[in-house]
């Protein structure tokens, strides 16, 4: 999550900077200007020099924390989905793959609304209508986790259960792929209902960002497509699109660091059974719920060491996906 | 962003502030079951200030270890040899215990007569049908449905999944072999809710379940339990009572350490799926006294307060011999 704020911060500052530069260049005329530069400059790389330390202070706590663990099982702990306190062996493979899994389709779910809901408020909202939605999607990016953790379990899983599950499930033919897909418990707990609670969590930050980022499309560029004749939907799609390309990718890496870190929501509504999930309402686990879970009563040092790799993995699998898409971005800008 | 940290700032200037300006404060840390209690006394201790963090029985443990607080609070009491290796002293402070829940059509509380290895049976997802032979044959005139049994329990790591699995391994010689007793294990079925409101939650919403959560949490509820048959055979219904008398018969005088556990009491009348949570703090450390004068002041005054947030008072017997044994070996 921090690092991804990181990230955002950083595509941001590169437009900051454009900004300043002209009133900073002019001011280095005087004596005094070029002092205050200097010290304005080295504050600027102690600020980013504190952000690598602290991150790099992170990732050595968390190797030093997590080692007995890793040393112990080594890489099985990556493959194998025995999580066993009793015994102390311990295997990572279940919270993966529901980690990916969640933040996945939590993405896949909230995207193309959070597209709309951007579309909409920037082209085709009355003026009147713009700020009370605008501002009902930042109250949404407020509500803490654990509201939507509860509210998940009282209010959306037994609805859930009812109106979706239930329904789902009988109508499967047995043996059939939706039958695969459905089988579970219908109380409305599970991989599926968690990755929606996670795409209604991740919706606000990317539609808000989005929406930014159209704003951003210079008028006369999209006043010059309608002068063209362009529909609404070609210039979103053929004009304010490829124009916030590079940002929006950043907006849904944002979205998806969130989904890949969020703890307590999904803690209350996945079930949090340590196998791997077979279908779409099996029960299973992520890695932020499994230390939520077990942190405040592991007794054992195997026990905490597991858990604080765990962490560790969870920090590799954050970098991975922002370095893919830095990675992506980097490809399109040469390409274009 | 910046006003959330700035709230945060200020909220802990406040905090630290408040504990700077009554110096004596006694610190404790741990079991989050006993949380609810300890707050309660220490509002009515009017000698010193008890600052409580509910971090957990296993961060209590670490935490009186490092000697960042006055005393550790655990719902799994720690072994005689650790205990002397780190020269502690250790006592239950208030008993509690396990409730069997399930939600049936028809049925309400104290319908359903469970033994112990019924429920390893179903925890293991031996027993898959509530209308399976085993549970009809102590069910007599119950009319048990041909309903899946969903198995619900804590995903979170609890003291309280502590003394049901310990209960399950001591009836069930599988349970022992296959899962074994702790505060988190191994699941062979059924699905994690976090905290007793989460166990109670899915029980609710699930026809067909079986849950287990804490006394307190099932009485001030009001949740639909089982009865659980004792060592004595006969089949208990979980009260104030019942924990009582498991706790009066239990053999605390020749238990070094009071590293004793509740479970399967052969007093006729206790309830088999009870617990003790317990205090440890150093033999030698500052404010061991305080913490001692605190208990020894709750031990006498507190027992209304705990029976009206659902937890079980010590006997007095008990109480007599921890302040002759425990209390007297901190200096």
């Amino acid at each position: 999550m921090d690092l991804l704020e990181g990230v955002s911060v950083s595509a941001g500052s590169l437009k900051m900077s454009d900004v300043i530069a002209q009133p900073v260049l002019r001011r280095r005329a005087s004596a005094r200007g070029a002092i205050l530069s200097t010290l304005f400059e080295w504050l600027c790389f102690g600020a980013a020099s504190a952000l690598l330390a602290a991150l790099a202070g992170l990732l050595v706590s968390l190797l030093i924390g997590g080692w007995p663990a890793l040393h112990k099982f080594g890489f099985s702990f990556l493959t194998v989905s025995t999580w066993n306190p009793v015994t102390d062996v311990y295997g990572a493979a279940g919270p993966i793959v529901g980690t990916l899994v969640t933040a996945g389709l939590a993405l896949a779910l909230a995207l193309p609304i959070a597209g709309g809901v951007a579309f909409f408020l920037t082209e085709l909202c009355p003026g009147p209508l713009r700020r009370p939605i605008g501002t009902a999607v930042e109250l949404l990016a407020g509500i803490p986790s654990i509201v939507y953790g509860m509210w998940g379990l009282f209010v959306f899983a037994p609805l859930f259960a009812k109106y979706v599950q239930l329904p789902l499930m009988t109508a499967a033919k047995p043996g059939s792929l939706l039958d695969t897909l459905t089988t579970g418990i219908p109380n409305g707990s599970g991989i599926l209902p968690a990755s929606i609670i996670l795409a209604i969590m991740i919706l606000p930050f990317m539609a808000a960002t989005l929406r930014d980022l159209l704003l951003t499309v210079p008028a006369s560029v999209r006043e010059s497509a309608y002068g063209l004749g362009a529909t609404t939907m070609e210039v979103v799609l053929s004009v304010s699109l490829p124009y916030i390309r590079r940002g929006a990718i950043g907006a849904v890496m944002l979205g998806l660091g969130r989904a890949l870190g969020e703890t307590m929501a999904v803690t209350f509504i996945i079930g949090n059974s340590h196998g791997f999930p077979t279908s779409l309402f099996d029960s299973g686990s992520t890695i932020a719920s499994t230390i939520a879970n077990e942190f405040t009563e592991a007794t054992s040092d195997m026990h905490l060491s597991a858990l604080i790799a765990l962490g560790l993995v969870l920090f590799v699998i954050t970098f991975v996906v922002l370095g893919l898409a830095r990675l992506l971005i980097g490809q399109q800008e040469r390409r274009t | 962003m910046l006003k959330k940290l700035g709230a945060a700032f200020g909220a802990a200037l406040i905090i630290s502030a408040a504990t700077l300006a009554h110096g004596a404060t006694i610190s404790g840390a741990g079991s989050t079951f006993a949380a609810p209690l300890y707050s309660k006394w220490a509002e009515a201790y009017k000698t010193q200030d008890l600052n409580y963090q509910s971090i957990g029985s296993g961060g209590g443990i670490r935490q009186i270890t490092a000697n960042t607080v006055d005393f550790g609070a655990s719902d799994k009491p720690l072994k005689p040899d650790d205990l002397a290796t780190n020269n502690f002293v250790q006592f239950p402070t208030a008993i509690g215990g396990v409730v069997p829940v399930v939600n049936l059509p028809g049925i309400k509380s104290g319908d359903v007569k469970l033994t112990g290895a019924n429920l390893a049976d179903i925890y293991r997802g031996a027993i898959k049908k509530w209308n399976d032979p085993l549970l009809a044959v102590n069910n007599p005139g119950v009319n048990l449905p041909n309903l899946p049994i969903t198995v619900v329990h804590r995903s979170d790591g609890s003291g309280t999944t502590f003394i049901f699995t310990t209960y399950l391994a001591a009836k069930a010689k599988h349970w022992a072999t296959d899962v074994g007793a702790n505060d988190a294990v191994q699941w062979p079925v059924g699905i994690g809710g976090k905290g007793n409101e989460g166990v109670a939650a899915f029980v609710k919403q699930t026809p067909g379940s079986i849950g287990y959560v804490e006394y307190a949490y099932a009485a001030t509820n009001s949740l639909t339990y089982t009865l659980v048959q004792n060592k004595a055979g006969k089949f208990t219904t979980p009260t104030a009572a019942a924990f009582a008398a498991a706790a009066a018969g239990a053999k605390w005088s020749s238990a070094p350490g009071y590293y004793l556990l509740l479970i399967d009491q052969p007093a006729p009348d206790a309830w088999p799926i009870s617990g003790a949570t317990f205090v440890i703090l150093h033999k030698n450390q500052a404010n061991g006294r305080q913490v001692i004068a605190f208990f020894d002041w709750a031990f006498k005054n507190g027992d209304a307060a705990a029976s009206s947030l659902a937890y079980v008072p010590l006997p007095a017997a008990v109480k007599d011999l921890i302040r002759k044994t425990a209390f007297a070996q901190v200096k």
